[in-house]
C-alpha cells in the first residue's frame, strides 16, 4: 500500500535515476509553505509527521532499522512500526509517549518544500502551539473520529486563529477505527464548521484520513469513495502562499545593521516585511519621520532594480539620513504609525506571572525598549473562549492589556502586518522570554495617562533599576586599600549602568557618626548605624558598597543577618600589618605607634578576620584593578 | 539559475532556497546586532562552507564581522586544512585555530583513545576556546534534519557558563524575533541554517558555485576496510593492523571529519549533480558515517549535547 501510493505520487525516484539535473530544476523551483499539526495526545499527531516523511521518502534504511527497533521496545503499535517514534525526538518523551516541545520537520513533494511545526497537545504547552503557529501558514488540526470535535479541537482552533493562521485544514484522523463511515465525518464536519464560523476561521478544508494505514494522505484512498475532495498533500500543495507584496501591501523595511565598510558606504541592512522597493523610490524612516529617496539595492550578487517582500537586503539612500538598528525604512507616502500605548494581546509563557508595573524588555521588528503593562482588561478562557476577570496572567494564560513602551515605536496592527505588530517580551532580570504578544491598536493619549496604583514595594525598586540589591562589605585593617577597591567597584558598577552609593568612614565620621569615638562601644554602634544605612539604601534598590574596618566578627555576623538572605557580601581586603604599617598613607600607624591614637586597630586594638568571608583579597598579590573586577563579577553574578 | 551562476528572482513568489537564504542572513545580522563577540565555528565540511558563504553575503561589502574558529584536532583530512585557510583568506576573516593543550600533552589520538579522542579534542577544545576568547556567540552549522534531538533545538540555543545545554529550559522563538540577552558567562550557540536539508544545501552549493572539500566527490585513493568501514590512509600516521595493505578504491565521503573516525563510501559520483543524484537515491542516512552517534545507544547525540558536544 505505501510503496503503492509513494510511486503513484511521486515519481521524483523516477527522475532522480533518469534526468537528476531535470530533477534539480523542478526542486529548485519549489515554494515554501510552514504548517503547524495540532492534535490531542492520542490523535495521531506524531504518526501523521512519520506517515508524510515516510511517504515523501526521507526516511532511511538505518533510520527505517532503529524506528523497528525501537517500536518493539517502546512502540504502541504492537510488532509493527510506530511511525511516531520517527518524530518524537527527546528520551524523556519517547519513553513516555508524548510529545513535549516544538519540532521541527521537513518534506518535499514535486510541486512544494514544507516545514512542519510539530506542536504538542495537552493543555500546560499552549505556548508551545502559539510558537509553532506564528509562523505557519496552515494548520491541520488532528480530530479522532471515534471522538469527534473535543475541548482541545477548540482550543488549537482558537490560538490559530489568534496567531492568524489563515488556512484550517481539519483532518478527520483513524478513519480505519470507525469503518470509513461517511455518516461520522459528515457529523463532525458539521460540528466543527458551526464552531469554526464562530470564531471567523472561515477558510477551512475538510479531510477523511488514515494517518496509520495512509488513506487520503499522499493520494485519495479506495476506502472512502464518497469523499470527492483532495488527499492531505495535494491540499498542502495547492493551498495559495500569501507572500505579503502580493497583496498591494506598502514597503517596510526594519532596520538590522548599519553596513560602514568605508566612509563613503553607508547601509541599511534588513529583512524586507512587507511590499517591495525600487531604486528612485521615496521612502520614509521612522520614527523620525525624514524622508530620502533609495539609491541602490546592494547585495553579494550584484545591485538589485527592485528589493521583495521575504529577501535580504543592503539599501543606501542618495542623502545622508540619520538612521540605525530599530528605524525602519517605508514607502514615503503610506508609512506606519508610531506611538508609545497600545491595547495588545499577551500569551503567557512564564512560570513567574506577569507583573502589572514592572518593566519588561519589549522586542518588536528590530526594536528594543522598555514596556510596562496594566492589569489585564480580562482573561480568555481558551476552552470556552469566554472573557473573564483578570489581575495578573499566569503561564499559558492569554489576555488583554493596555501595554506603554519607554519611547516611541514604530508598528502596524498585527492582523495587518505580523512582522511589526507581533513582540515579545523579556524578563530584565532572568533574560528570558516571558511571553508573546500581537499589538491591537496604539491608544490615544488620554487613555495612555490613566494608570492604577501600584504599590511600590522593595522589589519594585530594583525591578525598576534592572539589577539586585547588595551590601558589599568590605572590612580590613587601616590602609589596607579598602576605600581604594571600594572606589574602583564603583566606578565599574556605575560604567555597567547599575545604581550604587559608597558608604565609607570618612563620609560618615563627618556626619551622621560624628558624635561617636573610637571605644569599642562606639566602633559596635558605628558599624551598626552604617548597617542600616546600608540597609535602607537596599530597600531602595540600590547596591550599597560600605568600606570599614570593622575589625569584629561579631558586629560583621549582626550585619549580615540584618539583610536579606543573599544580599550581604563580606569582602576582607586581607594584609599583614607589617606592609599596612610600611604603607602607612595617612601616618596614623605612625602616631598610634607614638601613643597620639589610643584603641588603634591593630596597634592596641584586636582585628578579627573574618571566618568565612565571600572573598579574600590579598592585596600583595593582587592590583586594586584585579580585585575590583573580581568584585564586580561576583557581585553580578548571583542573580 | 543565472548566467552568473546566481539565484535570479523571476516571478513574485521567492523559491524555497531564496527564503532559506534570506532567513540565514537576518539571523547572522541579529546576532551581530545584539551580541559583543560572536565567532563562526569552522569545520571545514560542507555545512560550514554554506555558512562561510551566507556570512559573506549577510555583510557585503564589509567582510563578515567576526573571525572564523577552527577546533582542530590535528587528525582531519589534509584537503580540509586546505581548504580552510584558502577559504578563511577569500573572506578576508580571521581564522583561529584552537589545539586543546592537554590532548595534544597526553599523545590523545583516535587510533588509541576511541571517544575520548572526540572528547578531548573536540568537546574540552570548544569549552576552552570559547573561554579563552570570551565568545559570547558561536554560529554553527547543525541543521534539524540531521538527527532527532536537533528537531527540537532552537535556532539560538543557550549554553550555561559551563557550556551546558538544557532542553527543557529552551525560549519559545516565536515569528523571527529571537531574544540574545543572557548573563555574564553564558553563551549563545547559533544555527542560521536549522532549516535547511541536505538536499538544500547541496542544492545551493550547485547554484552558488561555492568551494567545498574535493573529499566529496569521487575519486580513487588509498582504503583500509575495517569494521564494515571503509577508512583512508590519509598520511603516515594511518596505523594499520597485521595483515592490512592499503587498496585503491573510488570513494568519496558524505561527511567529514578526522580521517581515522570517517568512514567513506565506495561511488563514482565525481560531479555535484552525480553526488546530489547518489545521495537521493542512498538508503543509509547522512550522519551512519560518524561513529558517534551510535556509540551509546538511544539519546546518545542528545545527551552528548547536553555535554558541550557542539
Amino acid at each position: 500500500m505505501t510503496e503503492d501510493v509513494r510511486n503513484s505520487v511521486y515519481e521524483a525516484d523516477r527522475l532522480i535515476a533518469e534526468d537528476i539535473d531535470a530533477y534539480l530544476e523542478q526542486h529548485q523551483h519549489k515554494s515554501l509553505l510552514r504548517f503547524i499539526t495540532c492534535g490531542s495526545v492520542d490523535d495521531g499527531k506524531s504518526t501523521l509527521i512519520g506517515r508524510l516523511l515516510y511517504d515523501s521518502k526521507l526516511i532511511f534504511e538505518d533510520q527505517l532499522a532503529e524506528l523497528e527497533a525501537d517500536s518493539k521496545r517502546v512502540g504502541t503499535q504492537g510488532q509493527d512500526s510506530d511511525l511516531a517514534l520517527l518524530v518524537d525526538g527527546l528520551v524523556a518523551e519517547r519513553e513516555q509517549g508524548i510529545t513535549i516541545d516544538v519540532a521541527y520537520r521537513f518534506f518535499a513533494t514535486e510541486k512544494r518544500k514544507f516545514i512542519v511545526a510539530d506542536t504538542p497537545g495537552h493543555e500546560q504547552y499552549t505556548r508551545n502551539m502559539v510558537t509553532g503557529a506564528s509562523t505557519a501558514d496552515v494548520a491541520v488540526i488532528l480530530v479522532d473520529a471515534r471522538k469527534g470535535v473535543l475541548t482541545q479541537t477548540r482550543r488549537h482552533s482558537y490560538l490559530a486563529q489568534l496567531m492568524g493562521v489563515r488556512h484550517i485544514v481539519l483532518a478527520v484522523n483513524k478513519m480505519d477505527l470507525v469503518g470509513y463511515n461517511r455518516a461520522i465525518f459528515d457529523a463532525i464536519v458539521a460540528e466543527y464548521t458551526e464552531f469554526a464560523e464562530s470564531i471567523d476561521l472561515t477558510d477551512v478544508t475538510a479531510i477523511p484520513i488514515s494517518a496509520l494505514a495512509g488513506d487520503n494522505v499522499a493520494a485519495r484512498s479506495d476506502n472512502t469513495p464518497w469523499y470527492e475532495g483532495l488527499a492531505l498533500i495535494p491540499v498542502l500543495e495547492s493551498v495559495q502562499v500569501g507572500d505579503a507584496f502580493d497583496h498591494g501591501a506598502a514597503f517596510r523595511m526594519p532596520v538590522q545593521w548599519v553596513n560602514r565598510p568605508s566612509h563613503d558606504f553607508r547601509g541599511f541592512a534588513g529583512l524586507i516585511a512587507s511590499g517591495s522597493v525600487g531604486v528612485g523610490d521615496p521612502v520614509r524612516i521612522l520614527p523620525s519621520g525624514r524622508t530620502s529617496t533609495v539609491a541602490r539595492i546592494v547585495t553579494f550578487d550584484g545591485d538589485l532594480d527592485r528589493g521583495l517582500a521575504g529577501q535580504s537586503v543592503t539599501i543606501t539612500l542618495t542623502e545622508e539620513e540619520d538612521c540605525s538598528r530599530g528605524d525602519v525604512i517605508a514607502a514615503a507616502d503610506d508609512s506606519p504609525a508610531v506611538s508609545d500605548g497600545f491595547e495588545v494581546m499577551l500569551v503567557w509563557m512564564a512560570e513567574e506571572p506577569m507583573l502589572p508595573g514592572r518593566p519588561y524588555w519589549l522586542k518588536i521588528g528590530t526594536q528594543t525598549v522598555t514596556a510596562t503593562i496594566q492589569s489585564p482588561k480580562y482573561q480568555v478562557d481558551v476552552n470556552t473562549m469566554e472573557q473573564q476577570p483578570a489581575k495578573t496572567l499566569s503561564l499559558n494564560a492569554i489576555g488583554v492589556a493596555n501595554l506603554s513602551t519607554d519611547r516611541s515605536i514604530v508598528f502596524e496592527p498585527y492582523r495587518k502586518d505580523p512582522a511589526l505588530g507581533g513582540f515579545v517580551l523579556m524578563d530584565k532580570l532572568t533574560n528570558t522570554t516571558v511571553a508573546a504578544g500581537m499589538l491591537h491598536f496604539a491608544l490615544r493619549r488620554a487613555e495612555n495617562v490613566h494608570w492604577q496604583a501600584i504599590e511600590v514595594s522593595r522589589d519594585a525598586h530594583a525591578q525598576q533599576k534592572n539589577q539586585r540589591p547588595k551590601v558589599v562589605w568590605f572590612t580590613g585593617l587601616s590602609g589596607s586599600g579598602k576605600s581604594t577597591i571600594a572606589n574602583l567597584v564603583e566606578k565599574r558598577l556605575h560604567a555597567l549602568g547599575k545604581h550604587c552609593f559608597l558608604l565609607d568612614g570618612d563620609n560618615i565620621r563627618h556626619g551622621l557618626n560624628k558624635d561617636l569615638g573610637f571605644t569599642d562601644a562606639d566602633r559596635v554602634e558605628n558599624i551598626r548605624r552604617v548597617g542600616e544605612v546600608a540597609k535602607l539604601l537596599t530597600d531602595a534598590g540600590l547596591i550599597a558598597i560600605a568600606a570599614f574596618i570593622s575589625p569584629f566578627e561579631a558586629e560583621r555576623i549582626m550585619l549580615r543577618d540584618m539583610m536579606e538572605p543573599g544580599e550581604f557580601v563580606e569582602i576582607h581586603v586581607d594584609t599583614t600589618l607589617a606592609e599596612a604599617e610600611r604603607r602607612d598613607v595617612k601616618g596614623l600607624y605612625a602616631k598610634a605607634r607614638a601613643g597620639k591614637l589610643p584603641n588603634f586597630t591593630g596597634v592596641d586594638s584586636p582585628y578579627e578576620p573574618p571566618a568565612n568571608p565571600d572573598l579574600r583579597i590579598d592585596t600583595i598579590a593582587t592590583t586594586p584593578e584585579d580585585a575590583a573586577a573580581t568584585i564586580v563579577d561576583l557581585i553580578l553574578q548571583d542573580r | 539559475m543565472g548566467e552568473d551562476g546566481t539565484i535570479e528572482h523571476p516571478s513574485s513568489t521567492l523559491t524555497h532556497l531564496q527564503r532559506l537564504e534570506a532567513e540565514s542572513i537576518h539571523i547572522m545580522r541579529e546576532v551581530v546586532a545584539e551580541c559583543e563577540n560572536p565567532v563562526m565555528l569552522y569545520s571545514v565540511g560542507k555545512d560550514s562552507s554554506v555558512l562561510l558563504h551566507l556570512a559573506r553575503k549577510a555583510f557585503h561589502p564589509s567582510p563578515p564581522p567576526f573571525p572564523l574558529l577552527h577546533v582542530d584536532t590535528t587528525w582531519k583530512f589534509q584537503d580540509m586544512y586546505e581548504l580552510r585557510d584558502r577559504a578563511a583568506a577569500q573572506a578576508g576573516m580571521e581564522l583561529l585555530v584552537h589545539h586543546n593543550p592537554e590532548a595534544k600533552a597526553r599523545g590523545i589520538n583516535p587510533f588509541d583513545h576511541g571517544s575520548l579522542h572526540t572528547d578531548m579534542w573536540k568537546t574540552e577544545g570548544l569549552k576552552q576556546a570559547m573561554d579563552k576568547y570570551q565568545f559570547d556567540a558561536a554560529f554553527g552549522g547543525a541543521r534539524r534534519d540531521e538527527e532527532k534531538s536537533r528537531a527540537k533545538e532552537r535556532i539560538f540555543s543557550f549554553r550555561t557558563a559551563t557550556h551546558r545545554w538544557d532542553p527543557k529550559n529552551q525560549r519559545p522563538e516565536l515569528w523571527n524575533l529571537y531574544n540574545a540577552n543572557k548573563a555574564k558567562g553564558e553563551s549563545i550557540r547559533v544555527f542560521p541554517i536549522s532549516n535547511w536539508t541536505e538536499l538544500d544545501l547541496w542544492q545551493y552549493i550547485q547554484l552558488e558555485g561555492i568551494d567545498i572539500v574535493p573529499l566529496y566527490f569521487a575519486a580513487p585513493r588509498p582504503t583500509v576496510e575495517r569494521d564494515g568501514q571503509l577508512l583512508m590512509v590519509d598520511d603516515e600516521r594511518f596505523r594499520f593492523l597485521p595483515e592490512e595493505e592499503p587498496v585503491t578504491r573510488s570513494i568519496r565521503f558524505r561527511t567529514l571529519g578526522c580521517y581515522p573516525l570517517t568512514g567513506a563510501i565506495e561511488s563514482e559520483a565525481a560531479t555535484l549533480s552525480e553526488v546530489i543524484q547518489e545521495m537521493l537515491l542512498t538508503t543509509t542516512s547522512e550522519r551512519q558515517g560518524r561513529v558517534i552517534d551510535h556509540d551509546a545507544g538511544a539519546g546518545s547525540m542528545e545527551k552528548k549535547k547536553q555535554e558541550g558536544y557542539f
